[in-house]
């Protein structure tokens, strides 16, 4: 079952990959070295990317469909 | 548990650096290597492969904000995030390393002597004579002096950074980083944005970067 939140990056990502590297789930790629992607499937909205980013440009946000 | 390769032990790098140049300066010049791997595997379509996988400073801040604590994790200021701060970081810095390279050539031709201190922040005089070995070349311990100033400066920033708000805040504005990110931005096409009213039930819109 999916989670409630996913990651969403937003302006502003670095490309650091310090994101990538909390991500329980390897669900955080980095994008040719521009920014930062979330697969959202993988994604459990657990929020550690968040708490990481120095960028503060990883936000989670709720799925359409989460009940 | 994600498993370990021998890349995430690089952070050992950045102590044993700074600790050989605190007895021979003449080490310095190893640092060349952190200037031009970041900006070789950019230009040949590797992306920002080196600050994700490979820096050695990345993973010390990380070890020492995130593992030991010494972090407060505090967003990071807005203005340190601003693409006018982080460009006139990245001009200033290449700035102060061409001046560095120009006191090298004065030092080179004989117009200049040799100066045997390093220089915090771009402005403060440390003595560190004993590094100097004897008999060495004095427009390479010039540039050694040079280059170390540069490396202990940027190291003594990103751990000030890293104990006032997030462990890697310097990746934000870390010169090296932000020439990659725009070598990659200037090599890649528009980046795969997830669609208006995504569900989160699929990865298609993030696929193609992956």
């Amino acid at each position: 079952m999916a989670s409630k939140r996913y990651a969403h990056v937003e302006k502003g990502c670095v490309a650091c990959g310090s994101c990538v590297k909390v991500c329980p789930k390897g669900a955080i790629s980095i994008w040719q070295g521009v920014k930062a992607i979330v697969d959202t499937v993988h994604c459990v909205g657990c929020g550690r990317c968040e708490r990481e980013c120095p960028a503060g440009a990883i936000k989670l946000v709720q799925r359409e469909n989460a009940e | 548990m994600k498993k370990k390769h021998w890349y995430d032990y690089l952070w050992i790098v950045s102590p044993i650096y700074l600790g050989l140049g605190f007895f021979n300066i003449m080490y310095a010049w190893l640092g060349l290597i952190f200037f031009c791997t970041p900006i070789l595997i950019s230009v040949f379509g590797g992306g920002k492969l080196y600050c994700n996988r490979y820096c050695d400073r990345g993973q010390l801040l990380t070890l020492l904000g995130s593992k030991l604590k010494l972090s407060r994790n505090r967003p990071t200021p807005a203005i340190l995030k601003s693409p006018w701060f982080r460009y006139g970081f990245l001009i200033f810095f290449f700035a102060m390393f061409f001046q560095m390279l120009g006191v090298t050539w004065m030092v080179f031709e004989g117009t200049k002597d040799m100066a045997a201190f390093v220089k915090l922040l771009w402005t403060f005089k440390v003595p560190w004579q004993w590094a100097c070995p004897a008999g060495v070349t004095p427009w390479m311990a010039q540039f050694a002096y040079g280059f170390y100033s540069m490396m202990l400066t940027s190291t003594l920033i990103s751990i000030v950074m890293m104990v006032f708000f997030k462990p890697r805040t310097w990746c934000v504005f870390c010169p090296m980083g932000t020439f990659t990110h725009l070598i990659s931005r200037l090599r890649a096409g528009k980046a795969p944005e997830p669609q208006a009213g995504c569900s989160g039930n699929c990865s298609a819109c993030t696929k193609g970067g992956q």
